[in-house]
């Protein structure tokens, strides 16, 4: 048997010797393949005698296990050698940059919009939307602004050229005229939020000739000075995400309202800043009031059976409160870093589960 | 409208501060703009006496002065020359700030002599803006009288008053609605009218009424005009206006207090002996006392006598009759002139004088005679003189109709609790007249409420006297929240677009919704109804038909600053014309792409980039972007004719704009190219369909394995790939579930004017494996529709 022996050594000693997967295949075939020098044993076994072959048939069959397993141990080494340097040779330097990606954001009085629209939902308010050019009566006569009267000059208005008729349009100076295309259009019980562009021909640190505003509207039988009050306090704790926001309501004049009150909010001036829910200082807000009782009678409601309130205020404004931008015309002024400072996520939807932003 | 605390103290008997009474005003709606007192920042100073002088051991232009004061004998240096023993000047002691020269004096010593103090300058006060050497005061003043009483400083408010309340343009106004608040008692000043001596020479005509109702006026002669007495110029002064001599303050003085426009004209320059209220002529001009020569229009209210207009009624008098210190014989004028004419006067001649200002806002019809009386009296205390009767011609406006009241209409719109008798208090005190005794009264205003109408008016009155502070705070009703949400599709879709563009990497503006008009031009607008007739500036002139050329200007000057890569967008209104329905809400984004440059070399296909993320967006929005055709070609003339398109669902119903822009608007607009950009109307976006749920279709999922299959084709060059693709895509709409094109292909081995597009097909078995022989079919199929397409299988 001393060929077997000589004849396992040799193979063992090729498998250990194969250098990459092809020398090892060559020997797998020298050794296992059809012509093989062990599959020529095995072959050889058909025609031993039982005998002969119940003595050597487990010695071939033993030998052919041993090569087998070492030929497996040694593709395997070979295969994981032959990943490593592929590998290897597939380093990347990871501190080179990632392809250039810009990062977009939302305006800050677009988010704050978001944000009011979120809050007065959940009040169970409307958003009702109008034109940004609007006729004389639905911004001035059917708010009770008298043709000629001085509140109107007070609105620095801009107009377009008068039509055929003489009759000029103008760019809306308030949200206001929305409650009255809302009124006319809807019948009380009325709850409604209007936000939108106003226009008033005015320009220095804190006048912009465009800014947002947002109009509230609440019509119905009982709604008096009370809820108005509620609603404002309610409103302004929210959007302020604060618990110790104080107001205050202050008498007014307003065509529009009767009574009309000015809301002040509580705030530390100190430092240059303002802080809404602390200090001594009062910023006034927004204007308000009841709905004056001519203004509904110009709708068509009828003041003896309807009654309710009216709110207005100035989105960039009380974005700027919120969020500390210190200077109006920034907000249209469209710097890239500007944008990119102050603007919001696109994921941060206002909403109450996360807070407002 | 500016006061002084002692003024409104001559009719509001208060012991309140100056404080207090701002704090009274503002809650009772006097809208306090600023309190300021002088009395403060001069209370270090006081009156001193030198006694005697001597030069300065150590410099010859300063003297050694022995001082008393208010503090004791004081050793003070001083560099004025007009420092001199005996004279009466004003101390400031160590500690003392001093206004004028912005510094705390320090004990120190000034060349060797410790100075114990200073001896001040008027300009160092700040009580006068220039002056010569320290202050010489009169001899009469006692050593230590404060400064402030010197100077009689005092506090000042200025307030705002809403145009409703011109009775608050007079002290006396003011101080009746403080009066109702409790702050103190109103001091009543009945005004006892002055006999005259002798019928009034100077006839008052009216021959526009609808102008001026009312006209009364009187002679005053043998006056002696010239500097009003201190306490009058002091009066004045205080709240900044300057006295002039004793006949024009007397009208200042009453326009202030008592809300009553007067003029006094120098009986001796009027001609004709009549003033005449008239409605002026056409090409009339008058020189008016500001110097300045006015055009007269018909609509306006004139004064004339038989010379021409020697005023404009309620405005401003004329230079011709204007009283001076040689005024002998004045005639007071003391008329009413319609608000709303006034106010237009105003505004076409661009006069706001004081009188302009209140009789726009309508004054006191009542108080025509009364207010000459009082005048009268000031007039004959301060210059003498004999009076003539008074006269008066037409008829004052009548007091607004009274109306019936019920006090607990205010507890309904305030939800205030006030007694009757508490609500009915309020009103008295403020001059309402109330009678009946029922549940509801009968509520006449007083002359000079114009402004109130109604009974909500009378609320307003009871609810800011009682405080606004009172008012309850009620929870709103629960109101049912619609199930649906608050927003119509088309705001939804707005904020939306909004969040998905900045997830894109897109940074959101707000930009003017007017631009100029040669740039609205460019982009289709500037119609003449469109341009605004007053605009801020002549840049932003007409309103906007794209938001593109904002956005586009807006990264030419984030370029300017050194920040040339911009991707921006807006969601906001374009204006196509002037009606309700004319608005319309767009998305639009520019894309300035100036990345930095990447090391692998790649670029990324700005404009290829641009349309995925508009077709994410249309997707986002729900816009059936299977059926969407991209028209090129067709595209508005602002872009690239050759790299722009219209996403349509047909001619008719264009949703949007895409491309590169034309670089001859660039050029225009002055902004470097290239700039990519999308506008999107939301309005032309077809609404999904309503459906009763919010259910999704079933999923139907094959469980069989797509298999692909390419296939390459020659087509003309100028063929656009889309059709291909679409002709491939619907041969099959079962099986074929995407047609992509893989590969373009110009050159080599592809004949002249034409391309090769390699498309890969994508085929989804539904119910059974396909077999080779069906495959084969279909993509005989697929060659036989790109052929109908005009292409052709390539080799």
């Amino acid at each position: 048997m001393t060929d077997l022996s000589v004849l396992e050594s040799d193979l063992l000693g090729a498998v250990a010797a194969a250098s990459d997967l092809a020398a090892l295949e060559e020997v797998r075939v020298s050794a296992l393949g059809k012509h093989g020098s062990i599959s020529a044993l095995l072959k050889g076994m058909g025609a031993m005698s039982p005998d002969e072959r119940k003595e050597k048939g487990p010695l071939i069959n033993g030998l052919r296990d041993r090569v087998q397993t070492a030929i497996a141990e040694r593709k395997a080494a070979l295969e994981e050698a032959a990943l490593s340097a592929k590998l290897a040779a597939e380093r990347v330097d990871l501190t080179l940059p990632a392809p250039p990606r810009r990062k977009g954001s939302v305006h800050p009085t677009m988010q704050v919009m978001d944000e009011l629209v979120e809050i007065f939902a959940q009040m169970g308010f409307e958003v009702a939307e109008g034109p940004d050019i609007e006729d004389d009566w639905h911004n001035f006569t059917a708010l009770n602004f008298p043709p000629k009267h001085p509140a109107r000059e007070m609105h620095d208005t801009f107009f377009f050229n008068p039509d055929e008729k003489g009759e000029r349009k103008l760019l809306r100076t308030h949200t206001s005229p929305v409650q009255v295309r809302t009124m006319v259009s809807q019948k009380p019980p009325i709850r409604i939020v209007a936000p939108g562009r106003v226009f008033r021909c005015d320009s220095d640190q804190t006048h912009t000739p465009m800014f947002h505003q947002i109009e509230g509207l609440v019509i119905d039988r009982d709604i008096n000075m009370g809820h108005l009050k509620w609603t404002l306090e309610t409103f302004l704790g929210r959007y302020f995400e604060t618990d110790t926001v104080a107001t205050r309501f202050r008498p007014h004049h307003f065509p529009f309202t009767e009574p009309s009150a000015e809301m002040d909010v509580r705030c530390d001036r100190s430092g240059g800043e303002v802080k809404v829910g602390q200090g001594d200082s009062w910023l006034e807000i927004l204007g308000c009031g009841m709905v004056h009782p001519n203004v509904l009678r110009q709708v068509g409601i009828d003041p003896n059976e309807f009654q309710g309130f009216a709110f207005g205020l100035g989105v960039d404004r009380l974005a700027m409160l919120k969020y500390g931008m210190p200077d109006l015309r920034d907000m249209f002024a469209s710097d890239t870093r500007w944008l990119q400072h102050y603007g919001f996520s696109a994921y941060a939807v206002p909403n109450a589960a996360t807070g407002l932003d | 409208m500016k006061f002084t605390l002692s003024w409104l103290k001559s009719h509001l008997e208060t012991s309140a501060s100056i404080h207090e009474v701002a704090e009274a005003m503002t809650m009772a709606g006097l809208e306090v703009e600023d309190v300021s007192d002088p009395s403060q920042k001069l209370s270090p100073f006081s009156v001193a006496k030198i006694v005697e002088t001597a030069r300065h051991p150590n410099a010859d232009r300063l003297q050694v002065c022995q001082v008393d004061t208010k503090d004791g004998r004081k050793e003070i240096v001083c560099g004025a020359p007009n420092a001199r023993p005996g004279l009466t000047t004003m101390y400031a002691p160590i500690g003392a700030y001093v206004p004028g020269l912005g510094v705390t004096l320090v004990e120190k010593p000034v060349r060797g002599v410790v100075s114990n103090g200073m001896l001040c300058s008027a300009a160092e006060l700040e009580v006068a803006s220039e002056s010569d050497g320290i202050m010489e005061l009169p001899d009469d003043l006692a050593v230590g009288t404060p400064a402030a009483e010197v100077f009689a400083a005092e506090p000042v408010i200025d307030f705002e008053v809403t145009p409703n309340r011109p009775d608050w343009l007079g002290v006396a106004g003011i101080a009746r609605d403080l009066a109702a608040t409790g702050v103190g008692r109103l001091i009543e000043q009945p005004i006892a009218p002055v006999p005259g001596a002798f019928p009034s020479p100077v006839e008052i005509r009216i021959s526009a009424p609808e102008a001026c109702p009312v006209f009364a006026g009187r002679l005053i002669r043998g006056v002696k005009n010239g500097p009003s007495p201190q306490w009058l110029q002091d009066r004045l002064k205080a709240i900044g206006l300057r006295p002039i001599n004793a006949l024009v303050d007397v009208t200042n003085l009453m326009s202030y207090d008592r809300a009553r426009p007067l003029h006094v004209y120098d009986a001796a320059k009027l001609s004709g002996g009549f003033v005449e209220a008239r409605l002026g002529r056409e090409g009339e001009e008058f020189l008016a006392l500001d110097g300045k020569t006015y055009k007269v229009g018909p609509e306006m209210c004139v004064i004339a006598d038989a010379s021409g207009a020697i005023g404009l009624g309620g405005v401003m008098g004329g230079e011709s009759t204007g009283v001076s210190d040689e005024t002998t014989d004045v005639f007071v004028e003391s008329a009413w002139f319609d608000p709303v004419r006034t106010a237009q006067t105003g505004r076409d001649t661009g006069i706001h004088s004081d009188a302009q200002y209140r009789f726009a806002r309508g004054v006191d019809p009542e108080f025509v005679v009364p207010g000459l009386e009082m005048a009268t009296r000031l007039i004959l205390e301060l210059c003498g003189g004999e009076p003539s009767e008074v006269a008066v011609t037409g008829q004052a406006p009548a007091r607004p109709a009274a109306f019936d009241f019920d006090p607990d209409y205010v507890h309904r719109l305030t939800g205030l609790s006030l007694a009757r008798e508490g609500v009915l208090e309020i009103l008295t005190k403020l001059g309402f007249e109330i009678s009946g005794a029922g549940a509801v009264v009968r509520v006449q205003a007083p002359s000079w409420r114009r402004d109130v109408e109604g009974p909500a008016d009378l609320v307003e009155e009871v609810a800011r006297i009682a405080g606004y502070g009172q008012l309850p705070s009620t929870p709103l009703p629960e109101a049912p929240i619609k199930p649906q949400g608050v927003l119509t599709p088309l705001q939804a879709r707005a904020r939306m677009s909004r969040r998905a563009m900045a997830a894109n990497g897109y940074a959101e503006a707000v930009t003017w919704s007017f631009l100029k008009r040669e740039t609205a031009q460019l982009f289709g607008g500037g119609a003449d109804a469109l341009v605004l007739a007053n605009p801020i500036a002549a840049d932003l002139d007409c309103m906007r038909p794209s938001v593109l050329p904002n956005l586009i200007e807006a990264a030419g000057r984030n370029a300017a600053r050194g920040f040339p890569d911009a991707a921006l967008f807006e969601v906001g209104p374009i204006y196509l014309g002037d009606g309700p329905n004319d608005q319309r809400t767009v998305v639009a984004a520019i894309v300035a792409p100036r990345p930095p440059r990447r090391w692998d070399g790649r670029d990324q296909d700005a404009l290829f980039e641009l349309k995925g993320d508009l077709f994410a967006l249309l997707e986002e929005l729900g816009a059936p972007v299977a059926s969407l055709q991209i028209a090129q070609g067709a595209a508005s003339a602002w872009w690239h004719p050759g790299r722009s398109a219209r996403v349509q669902l047909g001619p008719k119903q264009v949703m949007a704009e895409f491309g590169e822009l034309h670089p001859a608007v660039l050029k225009q607009l002055d902004v470097a190219g290239p700039v990519y950009g999308f506008e999107l109307v939301l309005d032309a976006v077809p609404a999904p369909k309503r459906k009763a749920t919010k259910t999704k279709p079933a999923l139907s999922l094959s469980p069989l394995m797509p298999l692909s299959r390419d296939f390459a084709f020659l087509v003309p060059a100028d063929k656009a790939a889309g059709d291909l693709v679409k002709a491939v895509a619907g041969v099959d709409k079962t099986l074929i579930t995407e047609a992509r094109v893989f590969d373009l292909y110009q050159g080599q081995g592809v004949p002249e004017g034409f391309k090769s597009l390699a498309v890969e097909v994508t085929i989804q078995p539904r119910d059974k494996t396909l077999t080779d022989a069906e495959i084969e079919a279909l993509s005989a199929k697929i060659v036989q529709a790109a052929e109908k397409a005009g292409a052709k299988l390539r080799a």
